[in-house]
């Protein structure tokens, strides 16, 4: 087969010349430039806009950090806006921490259950259903799941659980109820277990993401040994996938201290220790939402931007938690070739 | 079984045995577990008999047919090699000869596949003692990237049940020697097992393969993903094997079929074209397109 020099591999003379042509001076140099300008200028705003914001945050709340100094402020139990102008921010600390770690704990098995049932067992329609159904539980506003907390499940949360273990404790270990608390629905018990279910969707999706990208040689590899399916989750799956399940676990966390509405809403809003299980409490997120209608006195107004600091300096740790352990557990490559 | 002493016992005997055709000639010469003693296929002793074999065994993904009626013996202790171009139901076929296909959506198999004269696709039978009894290695190695190189190794034996630390122990020394890779990971089996070498990696996957004992190796394109000394010493480690256990492997390279093997099949777009021992159907194959294909005139 002889060539034709007119269209060799890259075909007509035309196609050709249009290949060899040299690039316009628009296309080398000003397109280029304006998308690295406008991408740079967008990738700076964003930490310009995180740094302003802890910033601010700090500046406005620098009044109260003066007067009580980082530590005092934090460690310190009374916040009593309208006598003593004494604000410690320990009790929606402590609030926050329990109720978001309580949450988790109680979330993270039927979650990543959830996920792995979907993943693995149910056929394809099930699956979508579920899939369809959690991630609707997170497109939920919170003050809607707030108002149904409220209206439904306090009170029966209270007249179910609340009532018979309070009068149980009452007849037979009585030195329980200051533990649990006054039993009227409204507090850190009903706040966290709807925290808990808000907070189910993100660990569901970031854990069924991890079981997903689990390569098949794994899941293979194990079965071929003679690995039953519950065998091979266990043995390939789960711990292939174990750094987007512990980054996807923190990430709820930081979901679960940063929701204000449904926990405003349900935890009582009782400012000061000792918080018990029943009985009211507060969070960060809702002594801040409660209050900042009332500041009127500077320092109460500072000291609120400081609760708002802190919740921002939280944040940030849990994200760097996450951001850390996810690499260190990932697994990298794998099957190293 | 003692590996070490079955190589021994063999190796004043190997000049009987070997054939100067398609071996390499260091084979002899080194004394080593890793080399081959290269028993030359067919040769020198009686054909063994016969250990699966599959009658009419299709392979359907939905509507496309990956394997169309393939029948073919797998002799015990022999090396059967799947030869043919990408996409020609090499892999389709040999993951039927351990259920894998059960594992994916929309595949049907057709067909019976004989195991000591037992269809292993009966419904009584569990595929999960099946894949204990014919064990597999994949093209990419696949240690457990969590599990240390002990841990990897014993993971099937845990899965029955085996916690026993001596046995453990034993089972994991003879499967890391069987698979040539002992000397080189034994000062270090609690570190993790994707801290491997890739090719020590393979050798990891065929240990932890033979630690179970199985009677059937399939091996799925073992060394298509390893360089030349790892695909040497895999193939080497192929050789000793089938001393014990019968392996079926899939291989690319027709040199590698030449080389490992005592009966070779070529396939081509789903059909089994020829089958026959490897020598005779390297060197006079029966069919036009197998001559093709080994002569590299296509694929």
């Amino acid at each position: 087969m002889t060539l034709d020099n007119d269209t060799s591999i890259n075909g007509s003379k035309e196609a050709r010349e249009l290949l060899r042509r040299p690039p316009s001076a628009l296309y080398r140099w000003l397109g280029d430039r304006i998308f690295a300008v406008v991408v740079v200028m967008l990738g700076v705003s964003i930490i310009a806009l995180a740094a302003g914001m802890a910033i601010v945050l700090y500046g406005e709340g620098s009044a109260a950090l003066r007067q009580f100094g980082f530590l005092g402020f934090v460690s310190g139990t009374t916040w009593d806006p309208a006598v003593q102008l004494v604000f410690g921010a320990f009790p929606f600390l402590f609030g926050t921490v329990v109720t978001s770690v309580a949450a988790l704990l109680i979330s993270f098995f039927p979650a990543i259950a959830v996920a792995i049932f979907t993943a693995e067992y149910a056929p394809r329609w099930l699956a979508a259903i579920i899939d369809n159904l959690i991630q609707l539980i997170a497109a939920v506003p919170s003050v809607v799941i707030g108002i149904w907390g409220i209206f439904v499940l306090a009170p029966w949360m209270r007249d179910n659980v609340y009532l018979p273990i309070f009068t149980w404790a009452e007849a037979s270990h009585p030195a329980l109820l200051p533990i649990l608390g006054n039993p009227m629905g409204y507090g850190m018990a009903t706040a966290t277990i709807v925290l808990s279910l808000m907070i189910v969707p993100y660990t569901t999706a970031l854990t069924k993401d991890a079981i997903k990208s689990v390569p098949v040689e794994q899941r293979e590899a194990s079965r071929a040994l003679g690995a039953t399916k519950w065998e091979v989750i266990r043995m390939a799956v789960l711990p292939y996938a174990r750094g987007g399940i512990l980054a996807g676990a923190i990430l709820s966390l930081g979901r679960a201290i940063g929701e204000t509405m449904a926990v405003a809403m349900l935890i009582g809003n009782k400012n000061t220790l000792p918080f018990s299980i029943f009985g009211a409490g507060a969070t960060m997120p809702s002594v801040i939402v409660n209050e900042f209608r009332e500041a009127v006195e500077t320092l109460h107004l500072s000291s609120l931007m400081a609760v708002g600091f802190t919740l921002f300096v939280i944040a940030l740790i849990v994200n760097l938690a996450a951001a850390y352990l996810t690499r260190k557990f990932s697994i990298k490559g794998g099957q190293v070739v | 079984m003692n590996l070490i002493q079955s190589i021994t016992s063999k190796v004043p005997t190997l000049p009987l045995f070997a054939t100067s055709e398609s071996r390499q000639a260091s084979g002899a010469a080194e004394v080593k577990t890793s080399t081959g003693t290269n028993t030359a296929p067919g040769t020198g002793k009686a054909e063994n008999k016969m250990r699966m074999e599959t009658h009419d065994l299709s392979v359907h993904y939905g509507s496309t047919m990956g394997v169309r009626n393939v029948s073919l013996p797998i002799y015990d202790k022999q090396v059967l090699a799947l030869i043919g171009p990408s996409g020609c139901g090499k892999t389709t076929y040999l993951r039927a000869l351990n259920r894998m296909h059960d594992l994916t959506r929309g595949a049907r198999v057709t067909g019976s596949v004989m195991l000591d004269g037992k269809n292993i696709y009966d419904s009584e039978i569990n595929p999960v003692i099946i894949r204990r009894r014919i064990g597999m290695v994949f093209q990419k190695p696949t240690p457990f990237p969590t599990m240390s190189i002990y841990d990897n190794v014993v993971a099937g034996l845990k899965l029955v049940g085996i916690r026993k630390r001596n046995v453990l122990d034993e089972v994991c020394e003879r499967a890391l020697k069987q698979a040539a890779l002992f000397d080189e990971v034994k000062d270090r089996l609690n570190s993790p097992g994707s801290s491997l070498s890739g090719g020590q990696q393979q050798r990891l996957s065929i240990a932890r393969a033979l630690a179970v004992d199985p009677e059937v190796m399939l091996m799925d394109e073992p060394t298509s993903s390893l360089d030349p000394q790892s695909t040497n010493r895999i193939e080497d480690l192929i050789h000793e094997l089938k001393k014990q256990v019968t392996i079926v492997i899939v291989t690319h390279n027709m040199q590698q079929a030449a080389r490992v093997s005592d009966k070779t099949a070529f396939f081509y777009v789903g059909d089994l074209i020829e089958y026959g021992p490897t020598n005779s159907l390297f060197t006079k194959p029966k069919e036009k397109r197998t001559e093709e294909y080994i002569t590299g005139q296509f694929g």
